[in-house]
């Protein structure tokens, strides 16, 4: 029998990592993610998880014990956020590229300067293109559901490729909600050991991490991207396999009473749920409005992005990040760009807010849909309008 | 050791290439020449030489082979050009020269 309990998106994750029987972990603690390594420290001092602790001085020390651990074929784990991420950032490269299935909560974080230990997606951004499976979990059981289906897809010999469950810092990894933790006989159905095919052994001795010089450079980078681009059917059979088991389903797109809706809000992370309440409050007063929650980052889910703004005449993008002199939101620009050779496309229109731990209340979220469809129906000379900032902004502009 | 000759780098397809560009055989480098990019090369002075063995000792590369007369020279298709063994040597017999010199 499953049980239903209260707990906060960190220590459902370690939860889920407990259940996945991880053999090694070496994190570093940093604001909001801390939770996640105490919890885990605790829980292999008190016998409750047989693994390998690592307490590493630093996030790039971390991630390069991950790559150790996943080199020999240990189920393996990390967490970071916000400055450690940033801090971590050329060795979360080095395990993508040499395909090691590492597991990694982000508990997103602003970054500094100014100093800001609050939630938003700069962190998640600037990982964007390290060539990691990716997704962005709503709430505290979307923690634990998907750090369990990450281990499963990652070390799929199909994919072989490490995977970040990103969540909201403090929003949801400070955050106590009801989470329904699975028997541990359902877990081992859904998740097989890890089997790495090509595990260092002195025995069968082999070179992990030669250098690529000019002359094959190229073809290693195709071959990543090629196999990147082919996890999807693998994150699907994933999500399928884990909805038979455990009674939820997941999608790379999550389509929110788009049906019939001429506006639609497209949003990532906990501020779904609240965009969710502005949709069901805008739909009672008898407007055509829906939501669309981006779930799966990486590799970009087009085809279902497409279909899921199908019929629609706006699209309105809510990014948690500014790219600094750049077309708009991180999201945005991706979204807009994957819709553009579209022949029926709607408008998109492009709004930042919820910086560093900015709260977006469902009023706020109204008022996003409502400037929205303003903007999509008269133009703008600014290249995306920042939600809920003091003064008026003028001059982002091309 | 014999070995199979092996694909060079220019003969790889993306398709050819294991996951991680992981090489599963090991000891490859044997295969292939892999002091091609040497800027200096060690030159013995048989003269000085005492035969000490030193420099086969201390080549980090195992790319110094004795010789039928009991010297010790490098393979130039493995020495990198380090100089250790000039560094190394007692009685100064080996000299690290510009392979541009030579």
């Amino acid at each position: 029998m499953s049980k239903r309990v209260g707990l906060e998106a960190s220590h459902a994750a370690a939860e889920a990592v407990r259940m996945a029987d991880v053999d090694v972990i070496a994190a570093y603690p940093i604001t909001p993610q801390t939770h996640i390594p105490e919890r885990l420290a605790e829980m292999v001092a008190n016998g409750e998880l047989e693994a390998a602790y690592i307490p590493v001085e630093s996030e790039h020390s971390a991630m390069s014990a991950c790559l150790g651990s996943a080199a020999v074929g240990a189920r393996t784990f990390t967490a970071t956020a916000g400055q450690g991420l940033e801090l971590m950032h050329e060795v979360v490269y080095v395990a993508s590229s040499m395909r090691y299935p590492i597991v990694m909560t982000v508990c997103n974080r602003a970054l500094s300067a100014p100093l800001s230990v609050w939630g938003d997606h700069s962190d998640a951004m600037a990982v964007r293109d390290t060539g990691w499976i990716q997704v962005f979990c709503q709430n505290n059981q979307e923690a634990f559901d998907m750090t369990l289906w990450a281990f499963r897809v990652g070390e799929d010999a199909r994919v072989l490729f490490p995977v970040m469950v990103h969540f909201d810092g403090f929003s949801l990894s400070h955050v106590t909600e009801p989470v329904i933790l699975p028997e541990q006989e359902e877990v081992d159905n859904f998740l097989p050991k890890f089997q790495y095919p090509f595990a260092l052994n002195p025995d069968k001795p082999m070179t992990h991490g030669a250098f690529g010089p000019p002359d094959i450079y190229s073809e290693t980078k195709v071959s990543q991207e090629v196999a990147l681009r082919k996890s999807k059917g693998v994150i699907l059979q994933g999500w399928q396999e884990f909805g038979e088991i455990f009674g939820r389903y997941y999608d790379p797109v999550e389509a929110y009473r788009t049906e019939g809706s001429k506006l639609l809000l497209l949003t990532m992370g906990s501020f779904s749920e609240t965009a969710k309440a502005a949709v069901d409050a805008m739909k009672d007063r008898g407007e055509l409005v829906g939501l669309v929650n981006l779930r799966l980052w990486r590799p970009f889910p087009f085809k279902e992005l497409i279909q899921a703004v199908k019929g629609a005449e706006i699209l309105v993008v809510f990014d948690r990040c500014i790219s600094f002199g750049g077309p708009g939101g991180p999201v945005s620009s991706e979204v807009r760009s994957a819709l553009y050779n579209e022949k029926y496309r709607p408008t998109v229109v492009s709004f930042v807010g919820g910086l560093g731990g900015r709260d977006m209340s469902v009023k706020d979220f109204e008022y996003v849909i409502e400037r929205g469809r303003e903007l999509a129906k008269k133009g703008s000379p600014e290249l995306f309008e920042m939600v809920g900032v003091r003064g008026e902004v003028t001059g982002i502009r091309g | 050791m014999a070995r199979k000759k092996l694909k060079t780098g220019s003969d790889l397809t993306w398709k050819d290439l294991e996951v991680g560009n992981i090489v599963k055989e090991a000891g490859s480098a044997s295969a292939r020449k892999t002091g091609d990019w040497r800027t200096e090369r060690p030159v013995l002075d048989k003269e000085k030489c005492t035969k000490c063995a030193l420099c086969w000792l201390n080549c980090p590369d195992a790319a110094i082979r004795p010789t039928e007369e009991g010297y010790y020279e490098a393979d130039l298709h493995y020495c990198k050009g380090c100089g250790i063994c000039a560094d190394i040597c007692p009685v100064d017999a080996i000299t690290m020269t510009e392979e541009e010199e030579l």
